[in-house]
C-alpha cells in the first residue's frame, strides 16, 4: 500500500508540475517521470538508509520514491528559497544529501563515473554501502558509460546501474533491430555484458518483477560480487509525444477500470501500459486492497501534492546575495 | 635551513599526505617520466591499496575521483601531461566545479587534479598546453601553481586539505631546482602571494616556471642597477590581488609573465584587473610576456621563439622602464 501511495504521489506531482509550467510559474525545459513509477518506487525500496544515489535530468520520481519532501522539490523547480538547493539547481540538478542523492547532473552520462567513484569510496572504507546510478538509455551513447563500466568491472565496485529505457516500441525499434537511430548496441544489456558486468532486462511496469530483480542485485553487490546492471523497459507516455509534456487526461484511479475519459489517441497507453494503473488493478484483483481504499490513498496523495504546491508558491525567491554564495566550500 | 631539490620536496609532500587514510593516489606520473619517477615506487610499495593505476580513461577515472571525493575520500589524481585534462573536461569543469554551488552548498568534491603544464621541450602542440587559464574561467575550481621546492611541498599539503576541487599545476622543468624547505610540517594557505624578490623599479608578476626565469632575470639586471621585484601569486583561484596591487603601487611599472597563450591567459586577466583597479598608479603601459596565439611548434628554434624566455622578459622590462 505504501508503494501504491508513492506511485500516486509521483504521478500527481508530475501532473501538477506540468500545470504549474503551463501557468508560467517556471520557465525552461524539464522532464517528467510519468510512466516509470513502477520502476523507481519498488527498486529504491530495496536500498538502505546509507546507500548513495546519483540521478539525472529525470530525477523527480527518484527523489519522491526515496521519500523526498514534495514541497521542497516543487520549490526547487520553481527556483524558490525553500527548495532543496535554494533554487540554484532547478529541475535538472536536485540534490538531497540527506536522502543519499549527492549530485544530480543534467548531462546524460555525467553521473556514471561519479557513481562508480562513490562505490570506490565505499569499498575503500570497507563499508557495505552500495551506490545506485540512475540513468536513461541515452546515457549509454556517451563515452563516460563504457569507460566507467570498464573500471567498475575491473575493480569489482559495489555499484548498481539502473538504466531506464522509456523508449520501448520507439521508432528505431519498430523499423529494425536497433534500439534507436542513435545506438548500434541492441539489446542495450550487450554493452555492460561486453565489460563482464552481469546484466538483465525487465519489464519496468511490473512492480513485482522490479522488486525481485533489485532485491537480488542488491544482495549480490553487498556480498561483494561487484557491479550489476538492470535495464527496465517502459512504454513512452503519450503526454511526452510533444516537445513539452502535456497531460492527455489527469490520472484518476477510476481509469484503472474505465479509460473512456481518456482521449482516443492516448487511450491504449492508459489501458495497457500505465504502471500505476496496472499496479492498482493487481492490488484489487489479489484482494490486497478495495477500490474504496485505493480511492482514499489517491485522495490523500492528491491533497499532499496540493499542499506541497501551495508551500512552494508561498516560498519567496532567494535574496540576490544567494547568487554569489557557495561557489567554494569554506575550509 | 636545509636545502632540497624540487622533486625531493614534492616527494616528501606526497609521502606525508598518505598519512591521511582518506587520501588515494590515482595514476603514477607525479614525478613525470623524468629519471626521478622511480622514486615514486617507494610510495606505491608502502601503500599498495591506496595507489591505483587506472586504465587510459581520463573521463572515467577523473569522474571516479570526483564521486569518491563526494563520498568522503580525498583522491589526488595524476593526469600527467596537462592537456590530458581535456579528455576529462566534462567531469572536471561541468560536474566537479559546479557540485557545491548547484547543490546549494550540500555536496563537496575535495579532489586534487595534478597536471604538468607548459612548454617542456619538443612536446609539440598536443603536449605543451597550459590549461590553467581555461580552468580559471570555471568558477568552483581552485588553481595552484607552485614555483619553488618550499611552495610545492606546502601547497600540495594545503591542496589535500582543501574542501574544493583543486587543480595542481606543476612544470617538469622545475624538478631539479634547489631551494630552502623548512623541516617538519609545512602548509602554505591558498590565496597568499609571495614577493620572491624585493625591488623598487619594476614589478614582474610570474607563475610556475616563469617565476624562476624572472628571478634569474632580476639577478642579471641588478648588475646594471635595475631593481626588479618578483611577485608570485602561487594560487590564482583564490587570488591574492592585494599583494600584486601593492607591488604595482610601489614600482608603477609591471610586466606579467606566464606560459598561457596571450589572449584570455593568466596574464590577460591580471593585466585587466591591474588596469581596472590600479590605473592611476601606472607610469607605463602593462606588458605581457606569454606564448603567442599559436599552437606550440615542435622544431627547437621555433619552440624557443614562442617560449617566454629570459631575453624576452628582459626586453619587456626594458620597454616599461623607458
Amino acid at each position: 500500500m505504501d508503494l501504491c501511495r508513492r506511485m500516486l504521489l509521483i504521478r500527481h506531482f508530475e501532473e501538477s508540475l506540468i500545470g504549474l509550467h503551463d501557468q508560467g510559474r517556471f520557465e525552461g525545459h524539464y522532464h517528467v517521470y510519468i510512466g516509470q513509477e513502477a520502476t523507481a518506487v519498488p527498486a529504491l525500496s530495496c536500498l538502505g538508509q546509507k546507500d548513495f544515489l546519483f540521478t539525472t535530468h529525470r530525477n523527480h520520481g527518484h527523489l519522491l520514491a526515496r521519500g523526498a519532501d514534495p514541497g521542497k522539490l516543487f520549490a526547487e523547480i520553481l527556483g524558490r528559497k525553500d527548495g532543496y538547493n535554494h533554487g540554484k539547481g532547478g529541475t535538472f540538478h536536485v540534490a538531497a544529501a540527506e536522502l543519499g542523492f549527492l549530485h544530480t547532473s543534467g548531462i546524460v552520462a555525467g553521473i556514471i563515473p561519479l557513481a562508480v567513484g562513490a562505490a570506490y569510496a565505499a569499498k575503500a572504507r570497507k563499508s557495505d554501502q552500495i551506490t545506485v546510478c540512475l540513468i536513461g538509455d541515452g546515457a549509454l551513447e556517451e563515452g563516460a558509460a563504457p569507460e566507467s563500466f570498464n573500471i567498475a568491472s575491473l575493480w569489482k565496485l559495489p555499484v548498481l546501474f539502473l538504466c531506464e529505457n522509456n523508449g520501448k516500441y520507439g521508432a528505431g525499434r519498430a523499423a529494425g533491430a536497433a534500439q534507436s537511430a542513435t545506438m548500434a548496441v541492441y539489446p542495450l544489456t550487450d554493452l555492460p555484458v561486453a565489460y563482464k558486468i552481469p546484466a538483465r532486462q525487465i519489464d519496468g511496469t511490473d512492480a513485482g518483477a522490479v522488486h525481485a530483480a533489485f532485491s537480488e542485485a542488491v544482495a549480490k553487490i553487498r556480498q561483494g560480487e561487484g557491479a550489476q546492471f538492470i535495464e527496465t523497459q517502459t512504454v513512452r507516455w503519450p503526454g511526452s509525444e510533444t516537445n513539452w509534456p502535456a497531460v492527455p487526461a489527469p490520472t484518476d484511479v477510476s481509469l484503472a477500470w474505465d479509460v473512456s475519459a481518456v482521449p482516443e489517441r492516448a487511450r491504449e497507453w492508459y489501458r495497457s501500459s500505465d504502471p500505476v494503473l496496472i499496479f492498482i488493478r493487481e492490488l484489487v484483483e489479489k484482494g490486497a486492497a478495495t477500490k474504496t481504499e485505493i480511492a482514499e490513498i489517491d485522495k490523500s496523495a492528491r491533497q499532499a501534492i496540493e499542499q506541497a504546491a501551495r508551500f512552494a508558491l508561498a516560498s519567496p525567491f532567494p535574496g540576490l546575495d544567494e547568487a554569489l554564495k557557495d561557489v567554494f566550500a569554506p575550509r | 635551513m636545509r636545502e632540497l631539490a624540487y622533486y625531493e620536496a614534492k616527494l616528501e609532500a606526497l609521502s606525508e599526505i598518505m598519512a591521511d587514510e582518506r587520501v588515494h593516489l590515482m595514476g603514477g606520473s607525479f614525478l613525470s617520466l623524468s629519471p626521478r619517477r622511480t622514486l615514486f615506487q617507494k610510495i606505491v610499495q608502502r601503500y599498495p591499496e591506496r595507489v591505483v593505476s587506472p586504465p587510459i580513461s581520463e573521463l572515467g577515472f577523473c569522474g571516479l575521483a570526483i564521486g569518491a571525493a563526494m563520498a568522503g575520500l580525498r583522491p589526488v589524481v595524476d593526469l600527467s601531461t596537462g592537456s590530458f585534462i581535456y579528455e576529462a573536461w566534462p567531469q572536471v569543469v561541468n560536474e566537479a566545479a559546479n557540485a557545491f554551488y548547484m547543490s546549494g552548498g550540500q555536496t563537496r568534491a575535495p579532489v586534487v587534479f595534478h597536471i604538468l603544464h607548459g612548454i617542456r621541450g619538443q612536446g609539440a602542440a598536443q603536449h605543451s598546453h597550459s590549461p590553467q587559464a581555461m580552468l580559471w574561467n570555471c568558477p568552483g575550481l581552485e588553481i595552484v601553481l607552485p614555483s619553488s621546492p618550499k611552495d610545492v611541498k606546502g601547497l600540495l599539503k594545503s591542496a589535500v586539505e582543501s574542501p574544493n576541487p583543486t587543480i595542481f599545476v606543476d612544470h617538469v622543468q622545475l624538478f631539479e631546482i634547489r631551494g630552502p624547505v623548512p623541516e617538519g610540517d609545512l602548509v602554505i594557505p591558498f590565496g597568499q602571494a609571495e614577493v620572491k624578490r624585493q625591488g623598487k623599479d619594476v614589478t614582474v608578476i610570474a607563475t610556475s616556471l616563469e617565476v624562476q626565469r624572472s628571478l634569474n632575470v632580476a639577478d642579471q639586471l641588478a648588475r646594471e642597477g635595475i631593481q626588479v621585484e618578483v611577485v608570485d601569486p602561487r594560487t590564482v583561484a583564490p587570488l591574492d590581488f592585494a599583494t600584486l596591487l601593492a607591488s604595482v603601487e610601489k614600482t608603477g611599472r609591471v610586466v606579467i609573465v606566464d606560459q598561457c597563450h596571450k589572449s584570455c591567459g593568466i596574464a590577460a586577466e591580471l593585466a585587466a584587473r591591474i588596469a581596472e583597479e590600479g590605473f592611476d598608479k601606472l607610469k607605463a603601459p602593462i606588458r605581457r610576456v606569454t606564448a603567442p596565439d599559436v599552437p606550440i611548434p615542435f622544431s627547437p628554434p621555433l619552440e624557443e621563439f614562442v617560449t617566454p624566455t629570459e631575453p624576452r622578459i628582459i626586453e619587456a622590462i626594458r620597454s616599461v622602464l623607458r
